[in-house]
């Protein structure tokens, strides 16, 4: 009994993480993945990848923009890492959206409050104060001589930032110069999630609209992608859905590699398999 | 034998009297419970009914407090603003407070429309009398089989607390006027505020820092933070009150009469304000003990793309879709039906999955006692004797 307890946070996304050839222990520095969602909810990406980068020892940011504290904490703990001890020793910097966004949102105290969430003020609708902040933030633990990895940056979710009024040209602006400091100055990394609404065909016009728009520039900036989608036939029980695994840009190869696999997450994790090879099917 | 029950060797009056046997939890944590609400099965969250208990069962157990639930609204506005008065009215029977925010109708004249509870099953605490009166073995009203139950009311006459989760209701009477008053309740009509806070679309936003919501959305948001502070629902009192949660109805959102254009044109001038409001509202809920309601005309919102945008910054949401006045009314499949309920969105709050029972092809039908959800077999016909 003891011995698959201590086994069993292992094999929480295991079959990730070997699909992506990676570990806490040996990871792909520079890298920019972008998670996207369609249909279904690829969060349960951003709290594994939240956990992993934890484990790895790197100096995480997060941007909690849609989701508490709180919420991130009791997932993760389920996950075996404590985002409060993270914080306390400062590995992890948490930046919720939510709390900072209220006091402008109330129009209380315009003079106040963090510039991070200056986009909502509308006098400056872009995420320059955000960036600002995160870097801010990475620039601070240098000095102290702190012994953390590199530094890493993690979004959930960008594209809310469209909903309240920020310009996609805005926000490609924020995440071109998070690349360039987090994933080419510093060598560390970037998980960014974008969530997009189901394509209907007959509405080819539609596809300018915001998210679209958005995610195209993004694949562009990015060097892995993990697109989450939902079953083509609907809700299944045993299956979540697809995730399509993208490496682009490999400076060894002219093909841009892809992978396809289904998934179905758990309360301890996600388990991945070949189309076709769901246990429920077998 | 496990940890003894800490009520064993206390004298009879110690004890709770709603219960009929002597077991007592032991429980270890500090939380006082509020009446209405129970931790869910799925992850202790602590949740609240909404009022119609099938609708419970398909949204996971019930509405988890800290979050807001979104209707779409069904063509004539009339099972939507059914399901926001059994929202209300559960909160009424629980003894939660009120927030009630409209635009179109007067917050009175919807409380006063509430269906009146079904009652009659409620155990209540006795009086203390009675338990020396039904043992007498003579009395008509004894029991000879089922004799546990003799000490249990009969009948509940007036209204106590319920801490029960869950309630029945008769939509073809009202609640009674005086348990309206008895309940707490804030409300919002936009016609009555100030003066300064007009109907009229928002001016285009200038550099000089507008806001990007219509004043209307603006006023509504403040006046909610103040009543939550106020009455301190976002743990701003002290301890020594007893906690309560707060029951927020806001009807028709996005609608015009709220200075809104989303459902007016298919270009919005402000697309972003019900969108900005929404996240305004998340921000207040998760840091109180309190549980939204909104409906949405969603059907007069062109842009698919705005209300899945509207969706997601929702935690539960459901769309109803009225038979009335569309050919599925005369349809025989449906005959058994008002409408079609889709459940569009279920939140995963503090854990990475949920459990859910099947929610695909629901209807349902308001019954006189009872609002019901099934799962509409209509587009398949499967013989039952194939089974």
């Amino acid at each position: 009994m003891i011995r698959e307890k201590s086994l069993f946070p292992l094999k929480m996304f295991a079959e990730l993480n070997s699909i992506l050839n990676t570990s806490p222990e040996n990871f792909k520095q520079g890298e920019f993945i972008l998670v996207s969602d369609r249909q279904s909810d690829a969060s349960f990406l951003i709290h594994h990848f939240l956990s992993f980068y934890l484990r790895a020892g790197c100096k995480v940011c997060f941007l909690g923009l849609v989701q508490s504290f709180s919420h991130y904490s009791a997932v993760s703990q389920r996950l075996g890492v404590s985002l409060n001890q993270a914080r306390e020793k400062g590995q992890l910097v948490f930046f919720e959206g939510l709390k900072e966004s209220l006091g402008v949102l109330l129009q209380r105290n315009t003079s106040n409050g963090t510039p991070a969430v200056d986009f909502l003020r509308n006098s400056s609708s872009d995420l320059r104060g955000l960036y600002d902040f995160v870097r801010g933030n990475i620039r601070a633990s240098e000095g102290q001589g702190e012994d953390w990895g590199p530094p890493v940056l993690l979004v959930d979710d960008l594209s809310v930032v469209l909903s309240l009024g920020v310009s996609v040209g805005a926000v490609l602006d924020f995440s071109h110069y998070c690349k360039a400091t987090f994933c080419s100055e510093l060598q560390g990394g970037m998980v960014m999630l974008v969530r997009c609404e189901a394509k209907e065909e007959e509405d080819e016009e539609e596809s300018d609209e915001g998210s679209e728009q958005l995610l195209r520039g993004l694949t562009h900036q990015c060097s892995l992608t993990l697109q989450v989608q939902g079953l083509l036939t609907g809700y299944c029980r045993d299956i979540h859905g697809e995730v399509e695994v993208c490496w682009r840009g490999r400076c060894d190869s002219l093909q841009i590699q892809r992978k396809r696999f289904q998934y179905k997450v758990y309360d301890k994790g996600a388990l991945f398999f070949a189309r076709g090879t769901s246990s429920a099917v077998l | 034998m496990a940890a003894p029950s800490s009520n064993v060797g206390k004298p009879t009056r110690d004890r709770l009297p709603c219960n009929t046997t002597s077991f007592q939890k032991k429980s270890r944590s500090k939380l006082v419970s509020i009446p209405g609400t129970r931790p869910s099965v799925q992850n202790g969250q602590l949740i609240v009914s909404t009022g119609v208990t099938s609708l419970d069962y398909v949204i996971g157990g019930g509405l988890a407090v800290g979050t807001l639930m979104l209707i779409e609204e069904d063509r004539y506005d009339s099972y939507s603003r059914m399901l926001l008065k059994y929202f209300l009215a559960e909160g009424v029977v629980c003894g939660h407070e009120l927030y009630v925010a409209s635009a179109q109708d007067h917050p009175n004249d919807i409380i006063q429309e509430l269906p009146s509870p079904i009652l009659d099953d409620i155990a209540s605490p006795k009086p203390a009398e009675s338990p020396n009166k039904s043992c007498d073995p003579e009395g008509v009203d004894t029991m000879s089989i089922a004799w546990r139950y003799q000490n249990l009311p009969k009948v509940q006459t007036s209204l106590a607390c319920s801490s029960r989760f869950g309630h029945y209701y008769d939509v073809s009477k009202t609640m009674d006027p005086e348990v309206c008053q008895a309940a707490r309740c804030h409300s919002f009509y936009l016609p009555e505020r100030s003066t300064s806070v007009t109907s009229s679309p928002a001016p285009p936003s200038t550099a000089t820092g507008q806001s990007p919501m219509p004043e209307a959305y603006v006023s509504l948001l403040k006046d909610l933070q103040e009543v939550i502070h106020k009455e301190g629902f976002d743990g701003s009192l002290s301890q020594t009150k007893s906690r309560n949660i707060l029951r927020i109805g806001l009807h028709s959102l996005g609608s015009a009469l709220w200075g809104d254009d989303i459902c007016c044109s298919n270009n919005p001038s402000h697309g972003h304000a019900l969108t900005t409001l929404l996240y305004g509202l998340r921000a207040l809920l998760r840091s109180s003990l309190a549980v939204a309601l909104v409906t949405v005309p969603s059907h007069l919102i062109q842009n698919k793309a705005l209300m899945a945008r509207i969706t997601r910054l929702s935690d539960t949401a459901i769309a109803l879709e009225s038979f009335r006045g569309s050919e599925k009314e005369t349809n025989p499949l449906y005959k058994d039906y008002h409408g079609l309920l889709d459940v569009r969105q279920v939140p995963y709050l503090n854990c990475l999955v949920c459990d859910l029972p099947d929610n695909k092809d629901l209807a349902f039908k308001l019954k006189r006692k009872q609002f019901t959800i099934e799962v509409c077999l209509c587009h398949l016909k499967v013989s039952l004797a194939d089974h």
